[in-house]
Parts: C-alpha cells; structure tokens; sequence
C-alpha cells in the first residue's frame, strides 16, 4: 500500500483537482483576478507540484480563502505573500524569492548560456584564426604541383 | 509453474547480458571475429528470453493469478481486460521491466539491422547494450522482482490506481519508454566511438536513425502525457512544470540538440566532440529521470531516505554508466580531433545557436528540477521550484531559438548569407505582420505578448513552408515543374520543412489557448442553463454509470448553439470502490481545433452541482503540433540516405588536417 501511495503521489497528487469553488469568488473582479494570479503563484502544501488555484485539497481552499481575506483587507500583493511566507516558509512560493539560497537557482539559466555563448564564441574565433593561416610560396607550389599531378 | 518460467527467462538473458557484454568487446579489443559475433546472438537471445518474461507477467494478469505479489497489488479479476494487460507497467515491478524489455529490443534491432556497420563497432556497440541491460536486469532480479510468489494466495486483488486506468495511461509508458530507452542506442554508440578511438561522418549517420526514432517515440509519449494530464485531471491544465513531466522532457531537449549536432557532423564532420557529448549526456538525461521517477527522491527527501535500497541501487547504476561515460570522455574526447571548418553566419552556426539554446534551456529545467532536492539534502531549506520559474527563464531561451529556426535552412554550410536568406524569408515575415495587424483590428488590443506569440506561430509555419516553396520555385516556374521539384527533393528536406511546421502549430495552440481561454465555475441545478462564447450549455439531470471496478454518476448537458443542438456532453464523478477513490472525468467537445471543456465538481443533496466550464480556443493544435513534429521525423527517417542498409559512402582516405 506505502509503495501504491508513493506512486500516486509521484504520478500526480493525490485526487482529481477541482480548484476554484462558486463560493470562494469575489465580487469585486479586480480584486478576483489579483487573487487568481497570486493562486498561481502559491503552491499547495500537500500536493506534488500544484497551485493553491488548480488543486482542490482542503489547504488549497483555506489558503485561496486566506488570501482573498488578505486582499479584501487591502493588502497588496506582496504583503500578501510575505504573510502566507510567515506562516508557511519559502515552500509556498512556487517563484523562489532571489536569496543566497536561491542565487544559484536563479543565476543558473543566465550564467549558463553565457558560457555556452563564450565557448560557441571562441570556437569561430579559433577557427578564424586557422583559416586565415595562409599557405606559404612553398606550399602553394606544392599543392598547385599535386593538383597539376591529379589532373 | 508458468510464472516461474518467467522468472528463470530473467535469470537467463541476465546471464547472456554478462556474456554478451564481456566476449564481444574481448573480442573487439583483440580483433577475434568469432568473439565479435557472439554480439549479435546474445543480444536477440536476450530480446527473446526478456519478451517470454514480459508475456509471462502479462498473462499473470489476464488470468488474474492472485498468487502472484504483484498481480495481487495491482489488479483485480473485474477489471476490463485493456487495463488488466496496461496494469502490468502500471506499477514499479512491471515498469522496470518494460523497461528492460525495450531496451534489449532495440539491442536486437541493432543486431539485426546493421549489416553494414563495421564488425568491431557492432561488437562495441552491442557489448555497450549489453552492459546496460545486464546493469537493469540485476536491478530488476534483486530489488523490483515482479514475479516473487505470494502463500496463501488472496481471493481478489487490490485493483490499480483508478488514474491508471485509462487508454491513454495504457499507452504513454510504453511510448514514453520507447523514447527514454532508445537513447541508449545512440549513447552506446558513442562509447564504442570512445574505446574504439575513431569517428566520422559515417558514424553520425549510423547513429542518426536511432537518434531520430528514439526522439519520434519521446515526442509522442510526451504530448500523450500532456492530453492525458489534460482531459483527466478536470482543470483544462495541460503541463505542470511536474518534476516527473521535467524528466522526461530534459532527454527531449537533449535528444533534439543531438539530432541538429548529428547532421553537422554528418555533412561536415564538424562538432564531432560535442555531439559525442550530447549522446552521451541525452541517455544521462534518460537515467536520470528513471532514477527520479522510480526511487520516490522527488516526494520527498526524507521519503527517499526511509527506503532508499531502490533508489541507491539505481543511483548506482546512473553513477557507474555516467561516470564511467564522462570519464572515457575526458580521456579520449582529445584525440578525436576537429573537423570541418565554418563561418558563424552558415547552416553549421545555425545549428550551433540551437545547440547552445537548447542545451542552455535543458540545463535550466535541470537545475530548477533537482534544485529544491539539493538545497534540501545539503541545508535543510525547503523551497519550490514551480511553473512561473520555469515561465520566465525557460520562456525567453525560447523565444530568440524560436525566431531563428526558419533561417537555418536558408543558410548554405561553410559560409552563408543572412541577408538573402532574410529577403527569402520576406513572405512569412509578412504572413506575421498580417496576422498582427488583422489581430489589431478584430480584437481591439490583446495582450501584446499573445499578439507576438500568435506572429512568431506564423513566422515559424510559413518561415517552414518558404524552405520548400524556394527549392521547387513555387510560382516562378509551372505549377507541374514545381511538383517534380517537390517530389525531387530528399525526404529529409521535406521531414524538416514538417517537423519545423510543427513547431509553428503547437506553439500557436499554446498560445491561443492561454489567450483566448474562458473559463465559468458556477453552480447548476438541471433544467439551469450557462452561457459560453456562442454557445450555450443545459444541464438535463443525473444518469447513474457503472463499469469495471467502479460506479458513479454522469450529467448531462446539451449544448446548443442559435437554438440548434450541436452536441451533448456528459462529464462523470466516478468511485473506484476497492480504493475507494473518487474521480472526475472531463467531458471535452472539439469544435474546429478549439474545445469546450466540462468537469464538476461537488454534487449536493438538492441536484445543485458545481460545474466548470471552459472554452480553449485551438487547444488541439498543442498536441496535433506535436503529431505534425513526429510525422516530420519520420519521414526524415524514411529518407533513403538513412535507410538501414543503404550504402555507405566511400571513407575519406585521408582526414581533414585539424589546425
């Protein structure tokens, strides 16, 4: 059974997702799609890799509930998530904030492809420089001998 | 006694994978011929020993033989025969060994099919094979054994995860293994290359048609992951950023830069280090992402460390046949020597821009993935790593690969001229300005990211289609002329000119369905009507269902449109009663390329049900794209430059001086 629990748990998590319930929305549609883009970004505690907006746990509904409680309050979208940070750790992020933790994770991509361009980079440059290496008096005679020769 | 044959036909070809992986390569090293061809026998002796074994497992199955551990975990005698046979790899046992029988499969068709490769890389390349599959029998035997027996058998069994059963679940494993597994091939390749201390153009193109099989396979196992996430998880979502989804996606990125490097080496006998690398990096990719998925580390950690013996052993395996690549890589990349030279503006620094964004791209999707994993293990510090990471640093590694990629087969090897190849590309660059303009005036201003979306979808379709419009001369000379041009030209031209059209299509479903998506969640009693765009959906009432292990309630709607009915849906809430696991199914009604959307959600005492109703515009068009790319592939494939026995051209006596 653990073994059956782990599989479902890796496959996706546990139960079919039914996010957003007709009761939890607002009535005020700026504040609605403020709350909505922020679900996106929040993740559900329990679940493998979904938003608090696409998973129908119970804490995926407490959390969208908290922070349409939070915004009804007027706060803005950041305080928003410093809170639910407070309460939950960086966990609940599913954007990591850029910390000395996260720098790697986030210079990874950038710092990367920067390489990758200086390496592709200096490959034509050394190949420039090869084939700009002209033959000397000496080798052209040869070669125009050798092509004389195949002819 | 059946099931036991099963077992011993394991036991066995993990015998002649020992044997197999041993003498041929004695042999190579000492240049015995009768060694060297031993190779072949073992490795279709092993295909056939580890397909008894699998036919084995399946007819535990169908026959329901609850004496059977792993029959009695993951069946039932109810279930439909369909599932019966799926639930076989529908588990971690079965699995590995699909797994294996895939992988000593293509191990026979190598064996089979290359008559005409060179008796000693044959030997290499099939001893290579032969080390992996002994590696994973081993693993199998030991520590994922399906055939292990149970005293006193159970009456009935525990029935399979509900979200397993299903036709597309049925068929995404073996795809999607197809694809990981034949990696290997490619991979295997480039170790005999490495010991064998030689390679050229010749080799690339022995190497591109598994490369490309392999990739088709990935591709379509992939989409049909999504379609599946997408019709069964009842959001309309279609992928997640999931680490296991990342697994399996990372060895497509590798596998698609591998493809692009090969036809370098191919025609110029350029990049001959870097794609030995990237076959070996795309089959690292491929056991890396067996190892994530199969030893439970991406739940948690600490769940990985309560029962590690799996994933340590296949942790093993992943560090002996990586390690042991990138070491003979580091030792022998040196003396493989340079090739062809090239400007950077030429078909060949086209193809090293792809390289470079693909590969970047692929290392992204590794970090975020095993980020989190790492940062726990070392610190204790528990983060996500989630879509929107993903969106803004994967997104814009897309954007200037996606721009570049109908220049690249305007572009002349050596030496090309981008200037021309732009003024070819006019017409498609004004197919995208058309489309923008026309976007303006319909729907006032969209986002103006969606409207760049929707022109790069159009540069990249007609951008592929330009390609084949310049080589026939379409409208320059006779329509006929241009059809005996057309049907001149190679197949992989014509493979590329899809599979590059492809791209245009998924991207435009992808685009157009984020866009252009509504979505209503609402509560309905029946006879309550919700309107959609045009069309307008009536909730009729409950019909009861049942079927195989599960029983449960559908909803009918009808839909219509100016008062004409033009479908009925009926989403269903199912119970899986042995689980005792409810689900939802979707009800999905395509219309055009575009499709509407229902799922409910909780039905309450009074009929009120809570339902969820989508519009995607051009949704379809994300996985057709993905069809269209496959399609591309495999007419490259069928190109007769790559047929398996075509042949191959004379050796170029002497190699191109390096520097």
């Amino acid at each position: 059974m653990r073994r059956l629990m782990l599989m479902l748990g890796l496959i996706l998590s546990a139960l079919p997702a039914f996010a957003v319930q007709p009761g939890e929305i607002l009535k005020d549609p700026a504040l609605e799609a403020r709350a909505r883009a922020l679900s996106v970004e929040l993740r559900c505690l329990v679940c493998q890799s979904q938003s608090i907006d696409d998973s129908d746990a119970t804490i995926a509904h407490d959390l969208r509930v908290l922070v349409r409680e939070r915004l009804q309050a007027g706060d803005s979208d950041e305080a928003v998530k410093a809170f639910l940070v407070d309460r939950y750790g960086e966990y609940v992020l599913l954007r990591p904030r850029l910390t000395w933790h996260t720098i790697v994770l986030w210079g990874a991509p950038p710092a990367l492809l920067l390489v990758g361009g200086v390496l592709a980079f200096g490959l034509f440059r050394r190949r420039r420089a090869t084939a700009a290496t002209e033959l000397t008096q000496d080798e052209q005679a040869r070669v125009e001998a050798l092509l004389a020769r195949e002819e | 006694m059946i099931v036991e044959i099963g077992h011993y036909a394991l036991v066995l070809a993990l015998a002649l994978a020992l044997a197999g992986g041993t003498l041929p390569f004695w042999g190579a090293l000492r240049g015995d011929v009768r060694l060297m061809a031993v190779a072949s026998t073992t490795a279709v002796a092993q295909f056939l020993l580890v397909a008894l074994s699998f036919a084995v497992l399946t007819y535990a199955y169908v026959v329901s033989d609850f004496s059977v551990q792993n029959v009695v975990e993951n069946s039932h005698s109810l279930k439909p025969l369909l599932y019966k046979v799926s639930g076989v790899w529908g588990n971690h046992e079965g699995s590995m060994l699909l797994w294996v029988l895939i992988l000593v499969l293509f191990g026979a068709l190598v064996a089979m099919f290359s008559e005409n490769l060179p008796l000693k890389l044959k030997a290499l390349v099939l001893s290579v094979q032969s080390w992996i599959s002994a590696a994973f029998l081993l693993f199998v035997l030991i520590a994922s054994n399906p055939f292990l027996r149970l005293d006193p058998a159970p009456l009935q069994g525990r029935d399979l995860n509900p979200l397993l059963q299903d036709v597309g679940l049925a068929i995404h494993p073996p795809l999607l293994y197809l694809g990981y597994v034949g990696c290997s091939i490619s991979f295997a390749f480039a170790i005999a290359a490495l010991i064998d201390g030689r390679i050229d153009a010749a080799w690339a193109r022995w190497v591109r048609p598994w490369t490309l099989t392999a990739w088709c396979f990935l591709t379509l196992g992939i989409a049909m992951g999504s379609y599946w996430a997408y019709y069964e998880l009842g959001w309309g979502g279609w992928w997640f950023w999931d680490p296991v989804e990342n697994a399996s996606f990372m060895p497509w990125l590798a596998a698609t830069a591998l493809l692009h490097s090969a036809i370098v080496m191919e025609k110029r006998e350029a990049l001959k280090i870097w794609t030995i690398l990237l076959a070996i990096l795309t089959f690292s990719l491929s056991l890396l992402g067996t190892f994530l998925v199969r030893s439970g580390v991406l739940t948690s950690v600490h769940a990985f460390a309560t029962d590690p013996t799996r994933g340590i052993f296949i942790l093993c395996i992943l560090c002996v046949f990586i390690g042991g690549a990138f070491s003979l890589f580091a030792a022998r990349a040196g003396s493989l020597g340079q090739g062809g030279l090239f400007a950077p503006i030429s078909r060949e620094g086209a193809l090293v821009l792809n390289n470079l964004l693909l590969t970047a791209a692929c290392a992204t999707v590794f970090v975020g993935t095993l980020y989190p994993l790492a940062l726990e293990a070392l610190t204790g510090e528990k983060i996500s790593v989630g879509a929107p990471f993903f969106d803004m640093t994967f997104g814009p590694m897309m954007v200037p690969l996606l721009i570049a990629v109908p220049f690249g087969p305007f572009l002349a090897w050596k030496r090309g001229d981008i200037v021309a190849a732009g003024q070819r590309l006019l017409f498609a660059f004004g197919a995208a300005m058309t489309v923008v303009v026309i976007g303006l005036a319909l729907m006032g201003t969209p986002s103006a990211l969606a409207l760049f979306g929707i022109a790069l979808a159009v540069w990249l379709m007609v951008g592929a289609l330009s390609e084949i419009g310049f080589r026939t001369k379409l409208g320059r000379v006779s329509l006929a002329e241009s059809w005996r041009r057309g049907a001149g030209l190679p197949r992989s031209a014509w493979g590329t000119t899809v599979a590059h059209f492809g791209i245009g299509v998924t991207v435009l479903g992808i685009i157009a369905s984020t866009a252009w998506n509504s979505e209503t969640i609402l509560t309905l009693k029946p006879g309550e009507t919700v309107t959609v765009g045009s069309r307008v959906l009536t909730m009729d009432g409950f019909v009861p269902i049942s079927g195989g292990t599960y029983t449960g309630t559908s909803v009918r709607f009808t839909v219509r449109e100016g008062g004409n009915v033009v479908a009925t849906m009926e989403p269903e809430k199912r119970l899986y009663s042995v689980q005792n696991m409810p689900t939802t199914e979707a009800a999905i009604k395509t219309f055009g390329f575009s499709q509407l959307y229902v799922s409910l959600g909780d039905i309450s005492a009074d009929g009120s049900t809570v339902v969820r109703v989508y519009w995607k515009t051009l949704v379809a068009l994300i996985w057709l794209g993905a069809l269209v790319m496959t399609a591309g592939g495999v007419l490259s494939l069928s190109d007769r430059r790559l047929r398996v026995g075509a042949p191959k051209p004379a050796r170029r006596s002497v190699p191109l001086p390096a520097e």
